[in-house]
C-alpha cells in the first residue's frame, strides 16, 4: 500500500506514576485500545475514538487523551480530515459513513443571535414569584371558534377541535430508533418524558414491548421502510410522525446493517434477524405533495382521526414552500430538522454538505405560513443542533412552537459526541446492541439525568422569559423583536427578520 | 350470518369507514358496499374477520394497515391496495394502479387483471407472516422493487400484454418473484438473480395458483403447465459493500 499508515487521530497516554493496573480501562474500552500483557498495560492509540469511557472509569486520573498528537503540515484548505478522506477512499473506493451530525466548522447562527432583557421602562418578571406559562400545545388551532350561549349563562363550544399534544415544557426528545440506540437508552428517555410530561419519538424501529407502559408519551414514526408499522403500533402512539427526511442526510434513505439486527431488534422491526433494514430514499407510495396528503389522511383514517399527525422534513433550500404544502395536507405539525441534526450513520458527504441550518429554515417556514394565513393549521417543531436552553429560546423567538432534542439527550446519558455511533460498539451503552455494553446504561439513572437536564433547561427558559418581561411561551413565539443579530450579514438578517444589535 | 348493505352514493370516505367499523363492532360478518365511486381508504386500519364486498371502483389505499378482513372488489382499484397490510385478503376483480401491496407484511392481494408501476414494492416477511401478491395479467416497471420478503407471482394471462417492463426486483434483498414465461435480462433490476423453473420447482406456488383461479373462476391448466422465471436476490445484503467508515 503506497499510502502507508497515517497518523493516529488520538494519542493515549497512561501515567505510570498514577496507574495502579486495576484494569478498568481494559474492561471498559470497547474499541480495543488497552490490553494487559504480562502484568503490564499496553496501549494502542490508533483504536481510540475519544469516547472517554476509560477516563471516566479510571480511579486515578491516570489517562490523558490528546487529539492529533502528530501534526500534518498545516494548511487551511487541505485539512487533515480532507486528506484522510482521500486516503480512505483511495484504499476502499467506497462511500464514507460516519455517525453524529455535521462536522464542518460552519458558523453557528444561534451564536450570532442575542436575546433581550428588560431594563427600567418595562419591568422584568421574577419567575420565583410569578407564574410562568411554559405549557405548549402541539397541533392545529382553529382559525375561529363558534360559541353558543345557553340560558343559564353557560357557553357551549360548537367548533370541533383537532387533537393536540399537551407538553409541560416546549422540549421534546426526537426520533432515535431502537436499533440505532439501545433499549436501555430508549427506556431512559421514555421514563423521563413520561415523568416530565413531554414526548419522545420512536424512530423508524417499531415500539419494543417493554416501552408499552410509556406509549402515551411516544410519537410513533412511519418512514419509507415501514419497519415495525402495523395498526397496533399506530394506535399505541400519542401521535404519528411521517418521516420524509432527516437533517443529517437529506434526500437519502437509511440502511440499518444486519449486524445490528439482533433477536429483539428483529422482533420490534418485524424483519428477519441479521437482515439489513433498508429504508428507501422516498416513500414509494407518495411521489408528490398531493400524495403526502393521501398518506397523512390514511394515517388519520386508520386511527379514526384521534391522533395528531406530524410530518418531518430535512431543512433544505425550499423548506418554506414545502411546509406550506404540508400545512394544507391535514397534518398537525411540521418538524424541521436542520443540517446539524445527529444520526447513527450517514454518508459523510451528506452529513457535512447537504441541507441548511435550522435557524434559517424555521424563520422562513414561520414567515411563509403567516404570509399565507395558515400558521394556525400546524405547529412547528425545530430540531437539529439544539444544544442548550438559549437555543430553545432563540428558535422559539424565530417561530418554532417546540423543539426536539437528540444529541443533547444522549449527552445527558453519558455520550461524549465521539461520532462513532455507526460502529455499534458504543462504550456508554447508548448506540449499541451488544448486551454487555447495553447493561452499562441503567435506565433508572439515565432517566433521572434526562429529567434533570430538561428541568434545568426549562427553569432557564423561564428565567430568560422573565428577564424579557414575558410570562407565557406564547408571547415569545415568533417574537423576533426580542432577538438581535450580532455580526450576521444583512441577507441572513432579512431571512431571519431580525435587526442588528444596537438597532 | 349477519349481512349489512351500505349505499356509498355521495358518501365521503370518513363516514363510510365509520359505518363499516360500526357494522364490524356489531358483529356483522358480511358487508356489501354498493355504488362505490373512488372513495379512498376503505377498510383502512380495520381489524376483524369480515367479508367486505365492494361494487364499483375503490379509491387509493384500499385495505391499508388492514388486519383480517376479506375484501372482494368487483371493479378496479386505484393505487396501493393492500398498502402496509398486515393480514386478510383483497381480491380485485379488475385492475389496480401503482404501488399495489406496497410494504405489505402479511395476507394476500390477488389482482385478476393488470397493475401499474412498483407493484409489491418493499413487501416484507417475518416469522410466520409471508405476504402474497398475485397478478393475473401484467405490470408496469419496477415490479417487486426493494422486496424484502414475501411471494409475488405474475401470470401474464393476456396474450396481448405479454411485454415485460424494466427494473424487476431492483434492489431486492428478500422474498421471491415468479413470472410466467421468460424474462429478458434487460428487464431485471440491480441485484437480482434469475432461474428458470418448471415441474417440481413450481410446486410451492401451485396452491396459490389454484386459489387465484378459484377466486376469479379461471382455468388453472395453462398456468400449471408453464415455465416460470424465478427472480430472487443476488445477495441478502446488497449494500454491505458500499460503505467504509470515516
Amino acid at each position: 500500500m503506497s499510502i502507508g499508515t497515517y497518523p493516529p487521530k488520538f494519542g493515549v497516554r497512561v501515567d505510570p506514576e498514577q496507574c495502579m493496573l486495576c484494569g478498568r480501562c481494559v474492561e471498559n474500552c470497547s474499541y480495543g485500545v488497552f490490553r494487559m500483557e504480562e502484568g503490564r498495560l499496553k496501549v494502542n492509540s490508533r483504536n481510540c475514538v475519544a469516547c472517554h469511557r476509560c477516563l471516566a472509569m479510571c480511579p486515578r486520573d491516570a489517562i490523558t487523551i490528546r487529539e492529533r498528537p502528530v501534526d500534518y503540515r498545516s494548511h487551511p484548505l487541505w485539512t487533515p480530515q480532507v486528506r484522510e478522506a482521500i486516503f480512505n477512499q483511495a484504499k476502499t473506493g467506497k462511500i464514507i459513513v460516519a455517525g453524529m451530525g455535521n462536522a464542518l466548522p460552519y458558523p453557528v447562527i444561534f451564536d450570532h443571535l442575542v436575546l433581550d432583557a428588560c431594563q427600567v421602562t418595562n419591568p422584568s418578571i421574577d419567575p420565583l414569584r410569578e407564574p410562568m406559562e411554559l405549557r405548549t400545545y402541539i397541533g392545529k388551532k382553529p382559525s375561529r371558534i363558534e360559541l353558543v350561549k345557553r340560558g343559564n349563562g353557560e357557553v357551549d363550544l360548537l367548533t370541533s377541535l383537532s387533537p393536540n399534544l399537551k407538553l409541560e415544557t416546549p422540549i421534546m426528545i426526537g426520533h432515535m430508533s431502537y436499533g440505532a440506540i439501545s433499549l436501555n437508552a430508549q427506556m431512559s428517555l421514555a421514563r423521563a418524558v413520561s415523568e416530565i410530561g413531554t414526548y419522545m419519538g420512536t424512530g423508524e424501529g417499531g415500539l419494543h414491548e417493554s416501552l408499552y407502559p410509556y406509549q402515551d408519551h411516544m410519537i410513533v414514526q412511519i418512514a419509507s421502510g415501514r419497519f415495525g408499522v402495523d395498526i397496533d403500533y399506530l394506535e399505541r402512539g400519542a401521535a404519528i410522525e411521517i418521516k420524509i427526511g432527516q437533517g443529517a442526510k437529506p434526500g437519502i434513505g437509511g440502511h440499518l446493517p444486519g449486524e445490528k439486527v439482533n433477536q429483539e431488534v428483529s422482533m420490534t422491526r418485524m424483519i428477519p434477524k441479521g437482515s439489513d433494514a433498508i429504508s428507501p430514499a422516498p416513500h414509494h407510495d407518495i411521489y408528490s405533495i398531493e400524495d403526502l396528503k393521501q398518506l397523512v389522511r390514511s394515517l388519520k383514517e386508520a386511527t379514526e382521526w384521534k391522533k395528531p399527525v406530524f410530518v418531518k422534513i430535512a431543512a433544505v433550500h425550499n423548506s418554506a414552500a414545502i411546509a406550506a404544502g404540508i400545512a394544507r395536507s391535514s397534518a398537525d405539525a411540521i418538524v424541521i430538522d436542520g443540517f446539524r441534526g445527529g444520526t447513527g450513520a450517514a454518508p459523510r458527504v451528506f452529513r457535512d454538505h447537504v441541507g441548511i441550518p435550522v435557524e434559517a429554515a424555521i424563520a422562513s417556514v414561520d414567515a411563509k405560513l403567516r404570509q399565507q394565513g395558515i400558521r394556525n393549521e400546524v405547529s412547528i417543531i425545530a430540531s437539529g443542533g439544539i444544544r442548550e436552553s438559549a437555543d430553545v429560546a432563540k428558535i422559539i423567538a424565530l417561530g418554532a412552537d417546540a423543539v426536539y432534542i437528540g444529541t443533547a439527550a444522549l449527552v445527558a446519558l453519558g455520550c461524549r459526541v465521539c461520532g462513532t455511533c455507526n460502529r455499534g460498539v458504543c462504550a456508554w451503552g447508548i448506540a449499541t446492541q451488544r448486551e454487555d455494553l447495553v447493561k452499562r446504561l441503567d435506565p433508572a439513572i439515565g432517566s433521572q439525568q434526562i429529567i434533570n437536564l430538561v428541568h434545568g433547561w426549562t427553569d432557564e427558559l423561564a428565567e430568560l422569559m422573565g428577564a424579557a418581561g414575558i410570562n407565557s411561551i406564547e408571547s415569545l413565539r415568533g417574537n423576533r423583536d426580542r432577538l438581535r443579530s450580532y455580526m450576521l450579514d444583512s441577507a441572513l438578517m432579512d431571512v431571519l427578520d431580525v435587526k442588528s444589535v444596537g438597532a | 350470518m349477519k349481512k349489512v348493505t351500505i349505499d356509498a352514493t355521495d358518501l365521503h370516505y370518513t363516514p363510510l369507514n365509520q359505518q363499516i367499523r360500526k357494522a364490524v363492532r356489531e358483529g356483522t360478518d358480511h358487508i356489501v358496499l354498493d355504488n362505490v365511486m373512488g372513495q379512498r381508504f376503505i377498510a383502512d386500519g380495520l381489524k376483524g374477520s369480515v367479508v367486505i364486498e365492494i361494487h364499483g371502483v375503490a379509491g387509493g389505499d384500499l385495505g391499508m394497515f388492514m388486519r383480517g378482513p376479506d375484501i372482494r372488489l368487483f371493479g378496479n382499484a386505484d393505487h396501493a391496495p393492500g398498502n402496509t397490510m398486515d393480514a386478510g385478503s383483497i381480491a380485485i376483480h379488475g385492475s389496480a394502479g401503482d404501488a399495489v401491496a406496497h410494504s405489505m407484511r402479511g395476507g394476500k392481494v390477488l389482482v385478476r387483471d393488470n397493475i401499474g408501476y412498483r407493484g409489491g414494492i418493499h413487501m416484507k416477511q417475518y416469522v410466520d407472516k409471508c405476504p402474497v401478491l398475485v397478478i393475473g395479467g401484467s405490470s408496469r416497471s419496477f415490479l417487486g422493487e426493494y422486496m424484502a420478503g414475501g411471494l409475488l407471482i405474475m401470470l401474464r394471462r393476456f396474450a396481448d400484454t405479454l411485454e415485460i417492463e424494466r427494473g424487476i426486483g431492483s434492489g431486492i434483498y428478500g422474498g421471491e418473484i415468479f413470472i410466467r414465461g421468460n424474462v429478458p435480462d434487460s428487464c431485471l433490476g440491480v441485484g437480482t438473480k434469475k432461474d428458470i423453473c418448471h415441474g417440481d420447482d413450481i410446486a410451492r406456488i401451485v396452491p396459490v395458483i389454484h386459489e387465484f383461479c378459484e377466486t376469479f373462476s379461471l382455468d388453472p391448466g395453462i398456468f400449471l403447465n408453464s415455465e416460470y422465471t424465478r427472480i430472487s436476490p443476488a445477495s441478502a445484503r446488497p449494500f454491505a459493500n458500499k460503505y467504509t467508515w470515516e
